[in-house]
């Protein structure tokens, strides 16, 4: 039965016959054609990798399984990167099912939910193993048949020759095709985009009727045959160790079976941190031991640290000179000398924690031959394998990683703390434990936002046209080898920085870009859109209070600013094009009828745009606060530019109006205070998210333009903070320089 | 401490702490996991279940609290998930991560058992205390409409009587 399928790195299709019947198309990348193709941003670890994948599988019933490789944290990817293959396969939707894979960096690579990166770098490959499969279904036809491949179609998993009146199903054909050599991968020519049948559709999510039904999905739903159950306390000061704790106590308590100290290992705050563990017959008895549990906490050296020092120590650097100049372009101080008006202006935004509602959670078996099996809702499985062989001193072949559907992500869990310290107990104690944080855990011990300063000057001439820009940034990193050395990657923490062609570089003739850092206590992380969710709002917010000196019209003097688009010089300020930003802010102007209507006193429209992960959002907020300072936002328009191809519009529509709902949501109140060294905020009571009776209708246009498709789960929130805050000046004639919105008081008249 | 309750028209006697929350029984004593766990203050509304058809929060009812307690969760609210609310969830593709959605989904069949034709304020009201950390909230709002209009007054599935399949289902008792 078994074939002989000695992986050829030139060979892009192997086939295998199954156990119990059936075919398995399997797909071999060439790792030069797949190049940046499978290249995750976040791991560029894995982007040269070899790796054999293996997609498809169809039985002689004629079912297709397609197997969805990537985490699924609620973006959509389990039913979108199948639909490409589906459709170039040529089946119907409704006879596919899906099979989530594990962590299997053998057969895939770029097994990562992150930087909107799953539909760009899979748009290609991924059509083209359903495209491969398809063309030897086709050959095994012809042979069968004993006609060209060339006169035969395939519809709906049927291989037909019209002029015999002859087909095939293609589970009817899987002996044969078996035989049939696989193509290359540049060989396999394409559906034309016009006669997709799945994609361009709007297809609903597989998992639907699991999750309507209330079926086990999530990490939090894993259970086993004599697991037990562990919560785990960590110092509040970020990094702090255990000096004691009264375990004697713990262990007498009822239904507790484990209770003990973990040592840290390293100092990285995104590594094994010390804590103490409890492990229970129930995660209800756990937490109830934990609330008797007395820990004394070696703090560390950051235990008297708070927001208000963190911002006085900003605004000092701020009056200093930076750290590194990041780009400079033609002369700033002499445009500022000459121009007709200069602004200046402080812009801050807080520490956001990301709070994905399902907790952090995963469950581990440490088995007895000392290998390590792991159910976890990571966004990240690659780099959870590698943080935990490390820190427990295991090979990879020891370590399992199932892949559970995540209760959402936004960026927290590609960082895999939660994992290492379940794999850590299960070592500890041998048994299938899962550990589940409370929502304070997650809460308090999360990669935050990075909290951001942005001190601007800018200026524009006579005519109201934008002639200078200077922006120190002052973020957090680190300090020494910042001001140590001019050039090289600037060493910002993670999620903390900002990149030297960021706009308007590129659209301003004389143009600064300024960076300062502070040592990094607080640990950040990748939330959402990172660096652009705080940038667009600093930044369009700032453009705005340009607009207002120039006494230009916003989105007119936006629209201006865009045509003054410099070349790209060098690796700086590639990427962006202002041509298609023009475009979508075109698009949002007609959608959101701006400046055609007569709004009342209280009631403004903003407008704003920002360009991240490779995608381009223009959006219009209509917001309106009454004379007691309310705020209500009244409706959000919406144009984006994804390139070519709205791979699934029901998902696309979703994912952009929950990141519009998300970006204000994050406006509205949320922050993450910093006091004695911990955060203070815990749970949903005072870091609030948006309510259903908060959320503005979202009228969402795509702009189609005929560049590669582009991901959605993040470019289309960082415009709407700026929108909205630009909306509240129009309403009320207040500029908002900080957030959250619930620090200013908004009354008017 | 000891309790008989009734979980989706099925009788069973749980053995937990006294103050061990519902929600934490159905999870794992029943293993019924379609409540989720999101908060466990109240805030989030993940954990919601019926109590005699009206919709509560399941991390906030301690087993002291349940002697004779009649509990629907999203597991009994239909045989297939063939609810009128679950049915809209499905058409209008509600979901993003989806953890939310039993809970929402548990709010919203009771508003409709009680009110089969709610004013958009009356749904807002109702859903407004189920948090979606993906804010579905305008599908939620769609597909609450979309169940009002499918499930005409008179056959509007109560909350406080789930469809059973034929003779109760026996439940694992804890321990």
């Amino acid at each position: 039965m078994t074939r002989d399928t000695r992986v050829d790195r030139r060979q892009f299709l192997r086939v295998t016959a199954i156990a119990g019947g059936g075919l398995l198309l399997g797909s071999v990348l060439d790792s030069v054609s797949a190049d940046s193709a499978f290249a995750a941003p976040l791991d560029p670890g894995a982007a040269a990798e070899f790796s054999p994948n293996a997609f498809i599988r169809i039985t002689p019933d004629g079912v297709v399984t397609i197997i969805a490789k990537n985490p699924e944290v609620g973006q959509g990817i389990k039913t979108m990167l199948p639909m490409l293959i589906a459709e170039e396969l040529d089946v119907d939707w409704k006879n596919v099912r899906i099979e989530q894979a594990g962590l299997d960096t053998v057969k895939f690579t770029g097994q990562v939910a992150g930087g909107s990166s799953a539909t760009p770098n899979h748009w290609l490959p991924l059509r083209r193993v359903g495209a491969a499969a398809r063309s030897m279904l086709v050959a095994a036809a012809a042979k069968t048949w004993n006609v060209p491949a060339a006169e035969c179609e395939t519809a709906s998993g049927v291989v037909t020759h019209r002029a015999s009146g002859r087909s095939l199903a293609y589970g009817q054909l899987l002996d044969v095709a078996a035989t049939i050599p696989a193509p290359k991968l540049e060989d396999v020519a394409l559906k034309d985009p016009k006669s997709f049948k799945i994609v361009g559709t709007r297809v609903r999510g597989v998992d639907n009727h699991a999750i309507v039904t209330g079926k086990p999905l999530f990490g939090i739903d894993m259970s086993m045959p004599g697991m037990l159950h562990a919560v785990y306390e960590k110092c509040p000061v970020f990094g702090g160790k255990v000096k004691s704790a009264n375990l004697d106590e713990i262990k007498r308590l009822p239904g507790v079976r484990h209770a003990f100290v973990v040592e840290g290992v390293g100092t990285s705050l995104d590594g094994l941190l010390g804590g103490v563990a409890i492990v229970a017959d129930s995660w209800w008895l756990a937490r109830s031991a934990r609330q008797r549990l007395k820990v004394e906490w070696d703090e560390g050296t950051t235990g008297s640290l708070s927001s208000r020092e963190i911002a006085t120590t900003a605004a000092v650097l701020a009056k200093h000179a930076p750290q590194r100049s990041l780009r400079k372009d033609g002369d700033v101080d002499a445009a500022l000398a000459s121009a007709a008006k200069v602004v200046r202006a402080e812009y801050f935004y807080p520490f956001l924690a990301h709070a994905p509602l399902e907790p952090q959670n995963c469950t581990a078996h440490f088995t007895s031959d000392g290998k390590l099996e792991l159910w976890a809702p990571t966004q990240n499985p690659a780099a959870a394998r590698g943080l935990v062989t490390k820190a427990l001193g295991m090979q990879d072949a020891d370590v399992t990683i199932h892949l559970t559907r995540g209760g959402g992500g936004f960026g927290r869990r590609l960082m895999n703390d939660y994992v290492v310290e379940a794999a850590r107990i299960a070592k500890e104690i041998r048994v299938p434990v899962k550990l589940l944080w409370t929502r304070e855990d997650d809460m308090r011990h999360d990669f935050y936002r990075a909290a951001g300063f942005h001190n601007f000057t800018g200026a524009v001439d006579a005519s109201g046209k934008l002639v200078a820009w200077r922006n120190h940034f002052v973020s957090f990193g680190d300090p020494e080898k910042m001001a140590a050395s001019a050039t090289g990657q600037a060493p910002f923490g993670p999620g903390a920085g900002i990149g030297a062609g960021e706009f308007p570089a590129r659209f301003v003739p004389n143009f600064a870009l300024d960076a300062s850092v502070m040592p990094q206590a607080v640990p950040t992380g990748y939330l959402r859109a990172p660096g652009s969710n705080g940038i667009a709002f600093a930044t369009q917010s700032f453009i705005d209070e340009l607009a207002a000196a120039a006494g230009k019209d916003p989105l007119q003097f936006r629209l201006d600013l865009l045509a003054a688009e410099q070349p790209s010089t060098g690796a700086q300020g590639g990427g962006f094009d202002g041509s298609r930003m023009r475009g979508v802010l075109e698009l949002v102007r007609e959608k959101s009828g701006w400046g055609t209507r007569t709004l009342p006193k209280g009631t403004g429209m903003g407008v704003a745009f920002h360009f991240s992960h490779r995608g381009y959002f223009a959006e219009v907020v209509q917001a309106t606060v009454n004379r007691g300072g309310e705020l209500k936002v009244d409706k959000v328009w919406v144009a984006g530019d994804i390139g070519s191809q709205i791979i699934n519009p029901s998902n696309a529509e979703n994912q952009s109006q929950g990141s519009v709902l998300d970006g204000i949501s994050e406006a509205l109140a949320q922050e993450i205070t910093i006091d004695k060294g911990r955060a203070v905020q815990g749970n949903f009571t005072d870091f609030p998210l948006i309510r259903l009776r908060q959320s503005p209708p979202v009228e969402v246009h795509f702009h189609v333009t005929t560049f590669p498709p582009t991901g959605l789960g993040e470019p289309a929130l960082p415009p709407v903070v700026p929108a909205l805050c630009s909306a509240i000046f129009a309403a009320t004639g207040k500029r908002i320089r900080s957030l959250p919105l619930s620090t200013h008081d908004l009354k008017w008249g | 401490m000891k309790v008989s309750l009734k979980v989706n028209g099925a009788p069973t006697t749980v053995d937990a702490p006294s103050d061990m929350p519902l929600l934490w029984v159905l999870r794992d004593v029943l293993d019924l996991k379609g409540a989720k766990y999101g908060c466990g203050v109240g805030q989030c509304g993940a954990c919601t279940v019926h109590l005699k058809g009206a919709p509560v929060r399941s991390c906030q009812i301690p087993v002291a609290a349940l002697q004779g307690a009649e509990v629907t969760t999203i597991e009994g609210l239909s045989t297939d998930g063939t609810h009128p609310v679950q049915r809209a969830w499905e058409e209008v593709d509600v979901p993003q991560c989806g953890y939310c959605q039993a809970g929402q989904i548990m709010s919203a069949a009771a508003l409709l058992a009680r009110n089969p034709s709610p004013s958009d304020a009356q749904i807002a009201a109702a859903m407004n205390g189920n948090l979606c950390r993906c804010a579905t909230y305008l599908r939620i709002q769609e597909a609450v409409r979309k169940a009002a209009a499918s499930a005409p007054a008179a056959s509007a599935p109560s909350a406080a009587r789930p469809r059973q399949a034929g003779a109760p289902r026996s439940l694992r008792t804890a321990p």
